[in-house]
């Protein structure tokens, strides 16, 4: 006996939304669960002193600015070559083998798991160039993690910019510096902004590469030379040890509020450019 | 008396890789005056502008072998300053290709890039080039609006202003109102009878009906080569080259 | 002059881009050069094979660690790939708008969600679950594979819903014109037509979960032993690694690096085939 199609599309469908309803709930129950759970810890006190006793008191303070820090050093150190290289391969050059390796590679360091960077940033820039574990061993890690993020939206938005406007620079008389930075720029700036928003995210979301290379110092760091402990880390190291799960959780429900955040402004970034040159 | 040339082509031959796309082209073009470059689709025109302009130097897959002087100088000399010379023509592209900014920041936009920072000269310079498109009593109120809130024919006049402003010798037109409605198509033509007292006008019409409108001599060309040159009227009333007649008559095409 | 300076312009350019590929050079030089001389001293079969990883005794044999990756991978392939595919079909032909955006933002969140949080997430929730129902300790391969299922959602769910999203509408008007219902377009047209992209992103999706570490962690029990069902714990490469780096030295060290090669390896041959299933397109 053969079911009727109609049959087949009624239970296929039932199948599909039910698979995404659920989907959504679980997405919701575990974001309600950490900010249900943290936010009664996130008081002014919390975010603004410094963890005590190993973290059992005190706020988180020293691992927002770590956090701060680790991410500033890895988006100055990024941006320029993630932005760079993208510049590189769609405007400077045309399809050839050089340009196939130079991708081959962005994809590449983009499918490295995060744990083999840590391994990485620990034997170059920890042990080899003896940066010792610190706020710059973590952010350059980071900055090389990053890079493919970076090149990969840089490089989709610089291609979305239609090739008229290039042309019409160009019949105009502009150079090339002249057509990338006033006609090509400006309109792929709001697809490379969210690129470098993403990477924010990420910096702010690692933990394996950051804790093998800017360390688990507790204390507040007083230079890029000193060792670090950023959010993501202190919450892994509070939640595995038990140390205190009020103070885990208040971390925690801070990073999904800082992730949430800056997903916003890189939609909003998106959004706010279309409308304005409609 | 007859006028100089203002352009010549000799022996102009163009490759899109292994591709022919002009071959032996031979033209000239008098200054002040309107030349229609028309043709079916694939038969070198735009290439020339391409040529001409030397846009086609960003494609690396090009090969242009011959000469095309201007004012007697060839284009591709070593001691030739693309950037000059693109100033020198301004070329319209067939789509309306307004820049993502404000009316103003478009007609100025070229002005900047050669260097034009005065605020007085630049805004004298836009209402100038809005002027002679007859966009500016459309415009005028709105200068600071996104220029893509603009109608397509609006744009397209937008695009002629933004040439103009850099006060080019020459200006070359890639069908230039082939996604116009008639009116607006109708205002551009006026626009270039009276700006061919001032410039050098080339342009690829979208039919051979706006060739015979507007052009004072115009050029057959099929599949990469010059079949007939002339002033348009005789060109249009007794071809000499029978695809020429067959063209205009509409038997391909 | 003008010239001169476009070219120094292109170079300046070049050297930047040509730093991204170093960098992807220096990162396999040092892990290699810091793990090759330990695979050489034990010997590449007794590294790989060998069933014993005790560093105290100068044992390192990872091979209870790859069937670790390897099964809790698996499992969270078959949990998670077709629950990604039917929230991307979801997403393209079923959702009315405003349902699509909310999903999509939500699942964006998801994204940047720090790994640790789900792995706390899962100890607290997935893990007794597991204990109290099924028995076993909980940490267990089940467990992450659960995690790393939820985790891959949105790699797997992005990408395959662009290459839906990129299929000519055409497609779907003549199957539906010929007659077909829509769910007969979805699956004999519209799936089959998008299945590089869909390919490419379970293998990067599966990538994604090989290289998971913290999440894993916590869930996952870290026993050395290779596992006799879904609910032993296991322990992964990348668990290895981020377990026993804190406090490791010498020979030990070199070990884990050596991991971290192993590591490498099977996710440069994921991401070569993902790149050439995308590009035979």
């Amino acid at each position: 006996m053969q079911i009727r199609p109609t049959t087949t599309e009624k239970i296929a469908k039932f199948i599909i939304w039910t698979i995404s309803i659920l989907v959504v709930l679980l997405l919701f129950f575990i974001v309600t669960f950490i900010l249900i759970k943290g936010i009664p810890t996130l008081t002014w006190e919390f975010l603004t002193q410094n963890p005590a006793s190993s973290g059992r008191e005190g706020g988180i303070l020293s691992t927002i600015v770590s956090t701060l820090l680790v991410t500033m050093v890895a988006i100055i150190v990024a941006t320029p070559f993630g932005v760079g290289t993208a510049f590189y391969l769609t405007e400077f050059t045309h399809e050839s083998k050089a340009t196939r390796i130079i991708r081959f590679s962005a994809e590449s360091l983009a499918a490295i798991p995060s744990i083999v960077y840590g391994l990485f940033g620990f034997i170059f820039f920890v042990i080899f160039l003896k940066l010792g574990w610190s706020v710059l061993s973590g952010g350059l890690t980071m900055a090389v993690m990053i890079l493919p993020t970076i090149i990969r939206t840089s490089e989709e938005a610089i291609l979305s910019v239609p090739a008229q406007y290039r042309e019409v620079s160009f019949s105009l008389g502009g150079s090339k510096w002249q057509t990338i930075t006033t006609a090509v720029l400006p309109s792929a700036f709001p697809g490379i902004a969210t690129g470098v928003i993403l990477g924010i995210g990420r910096c702010v979301a690692e933990t394996a590469a950051v804790i093998l290379t800017a360390g688990s110092s507790i204390h507040m760091p007083n230079s890029f030379f000193d060792p670090a402990r950023t959010m993501a880390v202190h919450f892994y190291i509070m939640a595995r040890e038990g140390i205190s799960m009020e103070r885990a959780y208040g971390t925690a429900a801070l990073l999904v509020i800082i992730i949430f955040f800056i997903n916003l402004m890189a939609n909003m970034i998106v959004n706010r450019f279309v409308a304005k040159s409609r | 008396m007859s006028k100089p040339s203002k352009i010549i082509a000799r022996n102009l031959n163009f490759h899109y890789g292994e591709k022919q796309a002009i071959k032996n082209l031979n033209l000239e073009i008098s200054a002040n005056e309107i030349f229609a470059l028309f043709g079916p689709a694939n038969s070198g025109t735009t290439t020339f502008f391409r040529a001409l302009t030397r846009l086609c130097d960003l494609d690396p897959h090009t090969k242009v072998e011959g000469q095309i002087l201007l004012d007697g100088k060839d284009i591709r000399d070593a001691d030739v300053s693309v950037t000059e010379l693109r100033r020198k023509i301004g070329m319209v592209f067939e789509e309306p290709t307004a820049l993502p900014m404000s009316i103003f920041d478009n007609i100025a936009y070229g002005l900047r890039l050669s260097g034009i920072k005065d605020k007085n000269l630049l805004k004298e310079r836009v209402e100038t080039a809005l002027k002679l498109t007859v966009l500016w009593e459309e415009v005028k109120d709105r200068l600071d609006t996104p220029a893509l809130r603009l109608s397509g024919g609006q744009q397209q006049r937008l695009c002629i202003a933004r040439t103009l402003a850099m006060s080019p010798d020459i200006i070359v037109l890639d069908r230039p109102c082939a996604a116009l409605d008639p009116i607006s198509t109708l205002k551009i033509e006026e626009s270039l009878q009276l700006l061919k007292n001032q410039f050098t006008i080339i342009i690829i019409p979208h039919s051979i009906q706006q060739a015979g409108r507007i052009s004072d001599k115009a050029g057959f060309m099929l599949y990469g080569e010059m079949i007939e040159t002339g002033p348009t009227r005789e060109l249009f009333t007794n071809p000499k080259d029978q695809r020429t007649n067959d063209y205009i008559t509409g038997r391909f095409g | 002059m003008n010239i001169k300076k476009e070219k120094n312009l292109r170079r300046a350019f070049f050297f930047i881009a040509l730093s991204t590929l170093s960098v992807l050079a220096i990162i396999t030089l040092f892990i290699f050069f810091e793990g090759i001389p330990l695979i050489n001293k034990v010997g590449v079969f007794k590294f790989l094979f060998g069933m014993k990883w005790a560093p105290s005794q100068g044992l390192y044999g990872i091979f209870p660690m790859i069937i670790g990756t390897l099964s809790v991978t698996l499992g969270a392939a078959l949990i998670g790939v077709p629950v990604a595919l039917c929230v991307s079909i979801f997403l393209t032909e079923f959702a009315p708008k405003q349902i699509r955006m909310f999903m999509r933002s939500t699942i964006q969140l998801l994204a940047g969600i720090p790994s640790v949080v789900y792995g706390f997430w899962g100890l607290t929730f997935i893990v007794p679950f597991i204990r109290d129902y099924l028995g076993g300790p909980g940490l267990s391969i089940l467990a992450g594979s659960l995690i790393l299922a939820i985790m891959i959602l949105p790699t797997i769910i992005s990408i395959s819903e662009v290459s839906l999203l990129a299929l000519p509408g055409l497609y779907k008007q003549g199957s539906l014109a010929l007659g077909a219902t829509h769910w007969q377009t979805i699956w004999r047209v519209l799936i089959p037509a998008a299945k590089s992209g869909i390919m490419a992103a379970i293998i990067l999706g599966i990538g994604r979960a090989i290289g998971e570490t913290m999440a894993v962690i916590m869930v996952l029990g870290n026993a050395v032993a290779l596992p006799n069902s879904i609910l032993d714990p296991a322990r992964t490469l990348t668990t290895n690694i981020g377990i026993e780096m804190g406090y490791a030295s010498g020979d030990h060290q070199q070990a884990l690096f050596a991991t971290g090669i192993v590591l490498l390896v099977m996710i440069m041959i994921l991401n070569s085939a993902a790149q050439y299933i995308v590009r035979k397109k």
